[in-house]
């Protein structure tokens, strides 16, 4: 039963890890105040370019770039909409996210790469003595090489956002574009980098599912994890230690609702399984609505275009 | 007596800045030919000005005059389409904000910039390149404990801003240009959210600044301001530099002069006003009333007062004292958690707005294009909003169009607002001109109560009379209007009576005949009116 439990809970950090990347991006490009719905886009764009440089290099870190650059570069087009042509952020992210989608089931199709395997990839790395702790170390240090790079990520994301110079200016930036502005700041530079960089950490997303989850290119590889991931952004109060455990107790669930016989549960429809992160997303919603999330605080001017002249 | 306090300034002044006269100082800043024009309105134009060291600035004008265009291409926000300014006989070009800072320039702005989930060290220190990438919050929240002491400003560096009165934000602007080395301080309407209190106190420091040699300018629209505290004042009209004046020329006959000329403003009537009859019962009575708001904040506190028909009741108070909150009661736009709200003889407390409107209560909101006109409707569109459903202004389906824009028309005429296509959405109206439709919507209504929150706020001198004699003409026919207002002149001189509003509660209610700024002002600050009067008949403070 132990070991049922820990493969259980082993899967759930390795699943979770996907929507951890793009959530992490989603905090930092909001805590800038700009909302990017077009996750799920950026998402699956960074899936199949990954799919493609890696299937013609057979290099994984030439894959994980092209990931990358792919989430970027749908990011860059939704920055440029929103900060230099103040258009709306909802409407920007949500053609984006159709657009995505139909490139990557696009070009997906013309390299005839769905359902191909990948011919490198992430494999599990124990770390040595941190892997040997028992159950912990199961769970946690026997992993892929991404899933630690999440680790990190989430303490230097804590520690950039709450501890610099930098970091502070970001949050402004977010909170108070005009004092931001009026303190020497500069705005816009501040919203595009950490658009593009939010878009850079959703194409890492893509790259997991690709190179590390399923270990092949499948259509709707995502299967909505940018929709979770924006989710998870207010779930998490905007703070990429919380990002941590709400990507992980998603990652559960889907853990959980593939390893149902083992529990002997069979009878419950997976469907009724896979509902379960949607209605935990409306539930977390409608309880950080309204008076909490205004004490908690999500970034005050999100959504806002910021324009100085305006009078 | 104002003059007398003036010339003790100076006197001090001079024994710090040992004597040196205006002339010697040197000149900090000179802005030559400004232009700046916005779509459809031309804000600079060619405006010529220079600011010297250890001098207070005025630029006075009124709003929409182009000052705040002015100084907000001097703190480098706007750039202007053509000119140039001078730093100490240098050109500079100013592309971004930071730009000026470096040039010790600082600006406080009228809405203050500052983010309200950060503490008053990070919002000083959030601009400061000089910080190391791992900043050193305590080092920083000492070096800003000093900077505010220096000046005699009591703000504890760890506190949150939201957590600030209005006054100590204030500061903390003030002590964020300080902390950059600013030379040069540009405020822009310092004292519209402060007590007179307040004022006096930033009066005080901007002082001490000037005689540490840093030049400040101030941004103002009140003559009494400027002539209490600028050495030299540029007066602004209509986006042009009318004229700079010194000195002994700096008075209220002269300021005026210059404010109001050529606008075709004609001097104040002084006809007496025939003294309205106040009703025998009151047509509004205000019983315990208590408004909480999601945070559990008291917003109003118990108030409990009594409107008469036939006189105008003036609120005072710092804004955010619970005026909106009790004029949105009042009409209906907040429920309240307790108390009751008594028209005549009706209890219309749990009314919403649409009842409260038709059983007699006019309202002109504080935000006039927020809340009481829909910009881009059209003129008629915006006088039947409140009774579209009457015969008057439909039959079961449709609206009389053709009814409407006579109606309109005959508003254009009587409340003299100058439209140039009635057809217009109105957003393109002027703010005086949007006020003046919002008061003929609401009177043509007939109420029996108007409430009025800052009926005036920015409007020029022509448009706020011409709003004070529709509203004297309405307590005439025996109406109760209450009038929440920012400034106790026109309190002073419009009401019948005046209550102040602190932190949600009444400090006390009196006859503005009776009564002194000095007073209204320290219950302002918290104190209830019986312990003021228990002060002045101690004759200390």
């Amino acid at each position: 039963m132990l070991n049922t439990v820990i493969g259980l809970l082993n899967y759930a950090v390795l699943c979770g890890t996907a929507y951890l990347f793009a959530t992490l991006g989603e905090i930092i490009t909001q805590r800038s105040g700009i909302m990017n719905l077009g996750l799920e886009g950026m998402v699956m764009f960074g899936a199949v370019c990954t799919a493609i440089v890696t299937t013609l290099t057979g290099s994984v870190l030439a894959g994980t770039v092209a990931g990358m650059l792919g989430g970027a570069l749908l990011a860059a087009l939704h920055a440029f909409i929103c900060i230099r042509l103040k258009a709306s952020q909802v409407a920007s992210g949500l053609a984006l996210t159709i657009l995505g989608l139909g490139m990557a089931n696009f070009l997906g199709k013309q390299f005839k790469l769905v359902g191909n395997s990948m011919p490198v990839t992430y494999e599990n790395i124990k770390i040595p003595l941190l892997g040997d702790i028992p159950v912990v170390g199961e769970i946690l240090f026997n992993q892929n090489l991404l899933v630690y790079i999440g680790y990190i990520l989430v303490i230097v994301l804590t520690v950039f956002l709450f501890k610099t110079k930098a970091g502070m200016r970001l949050r402004a930036v977010g909170e108070n574009p005009a004092a931001a502005d009026a303190a020497g700041i500069n705005v816009f530079g501040i919203q595009y980098g950490y658009t593009i960089f939010g878009g850079a950490l959703a194409g890492l997303s893509g790259v997991y599912f690709v190179l590390a989850l399923q270990k092949s290119f499948q259509s709707n590889i995502s299967g909505g994890a940018g929709w979770l991931a924006v989710a998870l952004v207010i779930f998490a109060l905007w703070r990429p230690s919380l990002a941590l455990v709400g990507s992980f107790m998603f990652g559960l669930i889907v853990s959980f609702q593939v390893r149902l016989s083992d529990f002997g549960l069979q009878n419950i429809p997976p469907e009724f399984i896979k509902m379960i992160p949607y209605i935990a997303t409306i539930v977390v919603l409608i309880l950080i609505s309204g008076k909490v999330r205004r004490s908690a605080g999500g970034p005050a001017a999100l959504g806002v275009p910021y324009d100085r002249e305006e009078r | 007596m104002l003059s007398a306090q003036k010339r003790r300034q100076r006197f001090v002044f001079i024994l710090i800045s040992d004597g040196d006269s205006m002339q010697d100082r040197e000149t900090v800043i000179q802005m030559k030919g400004i232009t700046k024009s916005f779509p459809r309105k031309i804000a600079n134009d060619h405006i010529t000005f220079d600011v010297r060291a250890g001098e207070i600035h005025a630029l006075l004008g009124e709003n929409g005059a182009g000052k705040s265009t002015l100084m907000n291409i001097l703190s480098g926000l706007y750039q202007p389409d053509s000119g140039e300014i001078f730093i100490r006989g240098e050109k500079v070009e100013f592309a971004t904000p930071k730009d000026a800072i470096k040039c010790g320039i600082g600006m406080i702005h009228q809405h203050f910039k500052l983010v309200q989930a950060f503490t008053v060290t990070e919002n000083i220190i959030m601009g400061d390149d000089g910080q190391p990438f791992f900043y050193n919050r305590k080092k920083a929240e000492q070096k800003i404990a000093e900077c505010a002491a220096k000046y005699n400003m009591d703000i504890d560096p760890s506190a949150k801003i939201w957590q600030l009165a209005v006054g100590q934000q204030q500061m903390v602007e003030i002590v964020k240009v300080l902390y950059r080395n600013a030379r040069v301080l540009v405020l822009d309407e310092p004292t519209a959210v402060l007590t007179p209190q307040e004022s006096s106190r930033l009066f005080d420091n901007l002082r001490r600044m000037a005689a540490d040699g840093c030049a400040i300018i101030i941004i103002t629209h009140k003559l009494a301001e400027v002539c209490e505290i600028a050495d030299r004042v540029t007066v602004l009209r209509a986006g042009k530099a009318i004229a700079t004046i010194e000195d002994e020329e700096i008075n209220y006959r002269t300021l005026s002069q210059y404010m109001m000329n050529a606008s075709g403003v004609q001097e104040q009537k002084n006809e007496p006003h025939t003294a309205a009859v106040r009703s025998e019962k009151p047509l509004l009575r205000v019983e315990d009333l208590t408004l909480q708001d999601e945070k559990k904040v008291m917003r109003l506190d118990h108030v409990g007062f009594e409107l008469y028909g036939g006189e105008i009741l003036g609120v005072a108070g710092v804004s955010g004292n619970g005026q909106k909150e009790l004029a949105e009661a009042l009409c209906g736009l907040s429920s309240v958690s307790h108390g009751r709200i008594i028209l005549e003889e009706t209890d219309v407390t749990g009314y919403n707005a649409k009842r409260k409107f038709r059983s007699g209560i006019g309202f002109v909101p504080e935000d006039r294009l927020g809340t009481g006109l829909v910009a881009n409707m059209n003129v008629g569109d915006n006088l039947i909003l409140k009774d579209y459903f009457t015969t008057n202004s439909s039959n079961s389906l449709f609206i009389k169009y053709s009814k409407l824009t006579e109606r309109a028309q005959s508003a254009v005429e009587r409340f003299n607002i100058s439209v140039a296509d009635i057809k217009a959405p109105v957003r393109l109206m002027s703010g005086g001109n949007l006020q003046k439709l919002l008061l003929a919507r609401e009177i043509d209504s007939d109420p029996k109560v108007l409430v009025a929150a800052y009926p005036v706020r920015g409007l020029d001198f022509a448009a706020a009379s011409f709003i004070f004699e529709k509203l004297e003409q309405l307590k005439d026919e025996g109406r109760g209007i209450l009038m929440i207002a920012e400034d106790l002149d026109s309190i002073f001189k419009y009401c019948d009576r005046v209550m102040v509003l602190y932190r949600g509660r009444i400090m006390g209610i009196c006859k503005t005949s009776e009564t002194s700024v000095t007073d209204i002002g320290m219950m302002m600050m918290g104190t209830p009116m019986e312990e003021v009067k228990r002060y002045e008949a101690y004759g200390h403070f």
